[in-house]
């Protein structure tokens, strides 16, 4: 009989042990499903919004820098009170999906996200693939996508709010940079870039917009993505721009290519001290310092947001991630442009007054936002008005700004360059006008 | 132009010959499909990432300048000894069920990229460590303690030592290079020291020095085998077993042993091109994706079981590579018939330059079925 209550006991203390294991998987579970919930403060409700993006695969090492983002800018927002929606206060809270590098899997998972979860908003994508698969989902159950990564345009969707830059608001000041005011000006252009679809439309526009200055393009290559087999490339290029004593490189090389071709094209000497100076549309911070400063030292980048901007706002964004995230993290233009799309969804479901997708499109368009980069500026064609800068890489990483556009450059959807879109235009906020009408 | 134009192709080819060199011996001489090749050719680029930054360390400093040399054996005794491994656990099962190899070993492949992204390269190397050991210390010993009846324990100790050794190098590692003790799916990045970088003049044409150290790597992963095939007691054994397996074992030789290091040696030499590779481009877990295509194309072009033919291979499809892709054709003939002329210049695109290239291959192949240099012989027949 002694024994039984020692028994009883150690069953007890074991039962509460389980009951205190479960609840803390549970919480485990639920903090890793629902997020957000690290904040204190009242909220009469909360609204779950989505957040799409790969977080395994390829593109994973891209992509989920955004889903950082992301996530600040939801709790700041929170920290802040939350969303106020018709007198009440809204907590925000988020469902984050992995797209998993598959263009269809982000269809799937927008589905899931709309029908299943019910959110209001979707911030996702980065590669025009994935945008291009998710596109028809939007579009068929008149849901809303916030796709934040600067892209080649010729697209202007009612249910798709585009965030990155526009062609003419990153490659068009760029080549008429390099044309005019480079080192290399009046030299002659040589395009590169990884073979889909954003290099090829990137580059036709390049190609007429050079027409219409008097420049030349004496020759374009594009690598199949995934090879990394550089020579005839570099060969081609010092065929073709040797002559004239160098001339300007045109880069939209992919991720990991681009290590490949600047390693190689440096011990070919196609390098900026010989007259070759590479402009480049997809190196960022977080690219330079993966793919190693000494290798980019002296070349160019055109961004809409610099990490080395000189603002209180842009400091405070930089230190802000780094704080939340670690001291070696940076930030770069597609994670400002995601925060940036976060509140001013935010600001346009405010005004609307409801979580509803007409009201909060109509909402949308005119919101102004001070971001990190400067103000900008929600357009009818659901493009944002930003400023375009040109940047000259420096040797220790991160971006020297040489020059910014006065004022914020106007998007265009159509681009005025491209013969088959001239003349065209997209406004959401004129029932007669819509996704593309002659101007 | 010429020369430049020479040079380009063989510099192609020979990334494509060093990669290949190791699957000409195990899917050539062993029949072994093997899809795990570009993740051992992976290993072999992670080992030189990992000897650079240990050659930063302040002890090893002042060598730093001869890491990529080190590298390379480090990189033939890692991917030969996941080889080894991989021989003795999956493989050896699948002899004869190419089906099931393939299979088996792109499973392998999927294991390993994961590995190398959820796993802190510093473990990695305590695995590498501790595998290594464990393979090694039982063959020391005294043929009288093999032979006696207690030798298992003696073995399952030397692994529980083994795997001591890998923990402690492990985490001696991973607090001595902080780089090295988190893991990242992130692509890293070799950088060729000094000396490498940059090019020199012959004749005066320019020639990029790490192009020429790849090509020298080749050419001594080349000789050293042809010599360790044709002159070895293991050398003839290795031959023997792949012209007769039934025969040779009859003979007396132990067509195990030989497998092993068939596999062993074949894994080996994918992790020097690992080297090669990690020094054009960046090191990723995907980075083997991108070469085993190639590797394949070259071994069934230049004839299974024959290492002149994939040679042979490399070398012609780096040339063609460069003339089509470069668009050499067209400054060497500059005034031919138009028709002509654009058709070449479609072509002269790198992505065209691929698609052509399969396009000849497979026209080839179709007359030649068993490539340049078919083997003759009893196994061919049988």
């Amino acid at each position: 009989m002694g024994q039984l209550p020692n028994l009883n006991e150690f069953m007890r203390i074991s039962r509460r042990i389980l009951a205190g294991l479960a609840t803390a998987s549970l919480a485990v579970t639920v903090t890793s499903c629902g997020g957000g919930s690290d904040t204190s403060g009242s909220f009469d409700d909360t609204v779950t919004v989505g957040i799409l993006h790969s977080l395994s695969g390829t593109m994973a090492i891209s992509e989920s820098t955004l889903v950082d983002t992301e996530k600040m800018a939801i709790k700041e927002i929170n920290a802040a009170g939350g969303v106020t929606v018709g007198g009440k206060s809204y907590k925000i809270d988020y469902i984050v999906e992995d797209g998993a590098s598959d263009w269809p899997t982000f269809a799937e998972k927008s589905k899931k996200l709309i029908d299943q979860d019910g959110v209001p908003v979707v911030f996702g994508g980065w590669t025009s693939a994935s945008r291009k698969a998710m596109l028809p989902v939007y579009e068929s159950k008149d849901a809303f996508l916030y796709y934040p990564i600067q892209y080649e345009a010729q697209e202007c969707s009612n249910n798709i709010f585009y965030t990155g830059a526009s062609p003419n608001q990153q490659s068009e000041p760029a080549t008429d940079f390099m044309y005019k005011r480079s080192p290399a000006a009046g030299k002659p252009f040589f395009l590169v870039g990884s073979d889909y679809v954003f290099p090829r439309t990137s580059n036709t526009i390049t190609k007429e917009q050079l027409k219409s200055l008097g420049g030349k393009v004496v020759g374009e290559d594009y690598l199949p993505l995934g090879n990394t087999e550089v020579a005839p490339i570099i060969s081609k290029i010092k065929k073709a721009l040797a002559p004239s004593g160098g001339g300007v490189i045109i880069n939209t090389l992919n991720g990991d290519q681009n290590v490949a071709f600047f390693k190689q094209i440096q011990d070919a000497g196609i390098t900026p001290s010989n007259g070759y100076y590479v402009m480049n549309y997809s190196i960022a911070e977080e690219e330079i310092s993966t793919i190693g400063p000494e290798f980019l030292e002296g070349h160019y980048g055109a961004w809409n947001y610099m990490m080395s901007i000189d603002t209180p706002e842009s400091k405070k964004f930089a230190a802000d991630f780094k704080a939340l995230y670690g001291s070696d993290r940076v930030v770069a233009d597609p994670q400002e442009s995601a925060y940036n799309m976060v509140y001013l969804w935010k600001q346009a479901v405010e005004d609307a007054g409801t979580f509803e997708n007409s009201a909060v499109r109509e909402a949308l368009v005119g919101q102004t936002f001070d971001a990190p980069q400067g103000p900008v500026e929600v357009m009818p064609n659901h493009h944002l008005a930003q400023t375009v800068r040109i940047g000259l890489i420096k040797p220790e990483g991160g971006f020297e700004i040489l020059e910014e556009t006065d004022g914020v450059v106007f998007p265009q959807a159509w681009n005025q360059f491209e013969p088959s879109s001239k003349g065209y235009a997209c406004d959401w906020t004129d029932p007669s006008k819509g996704e593309r009408y002659k101007l | 132009m010429l020369l430049d134009s020479l040079f380009n192709g063989v510099a192609i080819g020979s990334v494509l010959l060093v990669s290949a060199l190791g699957l000409a011996i195990v899917f050539g001489l062993m029949g072994v499909i093997n899809l795990a090749h570009g993740e051992l050719m992976m290993l072999g680029a992670y080992t030189t990432y990992v000897t650079q930054l240990i050659f930063k360390l302040p002890l090893l400093k002042p060598y730093y300048n001869g890491y990529v040399i080190v590298s390379i054996f480090f990189a033939f005794i890692v991917s030969g000894v996941v080889g080894i491994l991989l021989e003795k656990t999956v493989i050896r099962k699948l002899y004869g069920s190419p089906l099931e190899t393939l299979l088996a070993t792109w499973g392998v492949s999927l294991i390993l990229q994961q590995f190398v992204r959820s796993v802190p390269l510093a473990y990695g190397t305590g695995v590498v460590i501790s595998l290594l050991i464990g393979l090694i210390l039982p063959s020391v010993f005294s043929s009288k303690v093999k032979e006696s009846i207690n030798f298992k324990y003696v073995k399952f100790s030397s692994w529980i030592f083994a795997a001591l050794a890998g923990v402690l190098s492990g985490n001696l590692i991973s607090s001595s290079v902080s780089k090295l003790s988190r893991a990242s799916a992130r692509n890293v990045d070799v950088t060729a020291p000094a000396w490498m970088r940059g090019q020199v003049e012959i004749l005066g044409t320019a020639f990029p020095k790490t192009r020429l150290m790849i090509i020298i790597i080749t050419l001594i992963s080349v000789i050293a085998i042809t010599l360790f095939l044709n002159q070895s007691v293991w050398g003839m054994r290795i031959r023997a077993v792949t012209q007769n397996r039934e025969m040779s074992d009859c003979l007396g030789i132990s067509t195990e042993k030989v497998d092993v290091l068939t596999f062993g040696i074949g894994s080996g030499l994918a992790g020097v091109a690992g080297v090669a590779v990690s020094l054009l481009g960046s090191v990723g877990p995907n980075v083997g994706g991108n070469y085993i295509v190639g590797c394949f194309m070259v071994v069934v072009l230049g004839g299974v079981g024959n290492l002149l033919g994939t040679i042979f291979a490399s070398f012609g499809i780096g040339i063609m590579t460069d003339l089509i892709g470069a668009g050499r054709l067209l400054s060497i003939w500059p005034d031919m018939p138009l028709p002509l002329f654009n058709t070449i210049n479609f072509f002269a695109t790198t992505s065209m330059a691929r698609v052509m290239i399969f396009a000849l291959i497979v026209i080839f192949l179709q007359f030649k079925p068993t490539g340049l240099f078919p083997q003759k012989g009893r196994m061919v027949e049988s």
